[in-house]
């Protein structure tokens, strides 16, 4: 290829080098290297995130408002001089494999910002919700001179508690009218949450959802701080960004982070086995079941 | 594939886009659809950061002549010669080649079929790994001209 940047054609310690000085061609090529998983965190050497609050998790919902409420922070964290990068991951088709990425055109600041870089994920319908490789992709903004980097989530299903796998704050963001007071009762991501926001406060409601939440987490003691914002006009966000820059972790999630990490790493290995097809139709035809082939392996 | 589909200048006729963004993730290709109303530096940023394969414009507004050529040469300052464009929307005959020369390598209008975008872009794609110019700052002149 006579042009640019190629995959093939650049050798990756000149494009982390590159990244890190600022050339966002070569990080976006980067992390798409990381994203088929040409390149390992072994390849590039990039040791495991120290846990500093660099990387967030941002999950609740569909509908709740995190790509808005991403953009107004995005705004807020430029302003004061930060740079951030966002990694945010929309569901690929089951069917086809295909995915409509949608949440960057939320974010008006993804555009025009020269402090903001934003990537859309597709799952690639890894188990869990999350791509194996998003952690990866996180840490290398983090290398590249990120001061932080918000990965938002799918909002659905399992990959709500997957995310502490990723990050090393998560902020889970609610809003009005979800559920009575039974539904902050539920366990979940709520107990792994270093935060959590009520976003729509404009709306009625608000108060009596941010009460609710403060009421059932106050019970199990150490209960995270729930803030009511509306990324919609704005109130709330500066607190809520002063917040997230030196928001201690919680602790009390170290094992899960470990579990869910366990999972994501043994997800990838099965995912990246040469047999897999192979595996897949003699399970299809029935000469083995999935108990038998696990606990076979297992053994090996 | 990793495919942007944009909206550039002030047409706020993004039904054909969205048409096709659908068709193209039925395909199985990782769509990222830009919005309304950019700006051709917005756009390029887009194509660039999210480190598209291809990159689709529609224009219904008659602003194609100095939109698409713009963010073909922006494309090209800023690394991005390897990303492979097309366009859409209502692009008269006459425009066409000035659209071909600056590296747009595919005008749909009008009455595409679904079909025929996606041969489009698994052509361009075979191409692209065959080591052929396809990108827009890669010269050659091959344009999509059906099969």
């Amino acid at each position: 290829m006579a042009t640019g940047y190629g995959a093939e054609s650049e050798p990756v310690g000149e494009l982390l080098e590159a990244a890190c000085s600022g050339d966002r061609r070569a990080l976006s090529k980067l992390l798409t290297s990381v994203e088929d998983g040409v390149e390992s965190r072994h390849s590039l050497s990039i040791p495991h995130n120290s846990g500093d609050g660099s990387i967030i998790g941002i999950t609740g919902a569909p509908g709740v408002g995190k790509s808005c409420l991403v953009d107004r922070l995005l705004k807020s964290f430029s302003n004061s001089g930060k740079r951030v990068a966002v990694l945010a991951v929309d569901p690929s088709s089951p069917l086809t494999g295909g995915a409509l990425l949608g949440d960057r055109l939320r974010m008006e600041t993804a555009d025009d910002d020269p402090n903001v870089y934003v990537r859309s994920v597709a799952t690639r319908n890894q188990p869990g919700g999350l791509p194996v490789r998003l952690g990866l992709m996180a840490e290398v903004l983090v290398t590249a001179g990120f001061d932080l980097v918000l990965v938002e989530t799918v909002g659905a299903g399992q990959s709500e508690v997957r995310i502490v796998s990723v990050a090393d704050r998560v902020l889970l963001v609610e809003a009005p009218s979800r559920g009575d007071e039974v539904q902050a009762e539920k366990a979940g991501v709520l107990e792994l949450a270093d935060a959590i926001v009520v976003n729509k406060s404009d709306l009625e409601g608000a108060d009596r959802a941010a009460t609710d939440l403060r009421s059932a987490l106050d019970i199990a003691g150490n209960p995270p701080p729930v803030l009511q914002v509306s990324a919609r006009n704005g109130d709330g966000i500066e607190e809520l960004a002063v917040l997230l820059l030196g928001l201690p972790s919680r602790g009390g999630a170290s094992m899960a982070r470990w579990r869910e990490r366990l999972l994501t790493a043994w997800d990838a290995a099965l995912l990246e086995r040469q047999d897999l097809d192979e595996v897949l139709s003699a399970l299809d035809s029935g000469e083995f079941d999935a108990d038998e082939w696990v606990s076979r392996t297992l053994s090996d | 594939m990793r495919i942007v589909i944009a909206k550039p200048g002030l047409d706020g006729h993004d039904r054909g886009a969205k048409v096709v963004a659908r068709a193209l993730r039925d395909a199985g290709h990782e769509v990222i659809y830009t919005g309304l109303r950019r700006t051709p530096e917005q756009i390029v940023r887009t194509a660039l950061d999210e480190d598209a394969d291809f990159l689709g414009i529609s224009s219904l507004s008659g602003a194609h002549a100095f939109l698409f050529p713009r963010i073909c040469e922006l494309l090209c300052e800023q690394g991005g010669q390897d990303i492979i464009v097309f366009g859409g929307g209502i692009i008269p005959t006459d425009d066409r080649d000035d659209l071909h020369n600056v590296g747009i390598r595919a005008i749909f209008g009008p009455g595409t079929t679904m079909e025929e975008m996606r041969r489009f872009v698994e052509v361009a794609a075979t191409r692209r790994t065959d080591g052929e110019p396809t990108g827009v700052g890669e010269g050659g002149d091959w344009v999509w001209g059906g099969e």
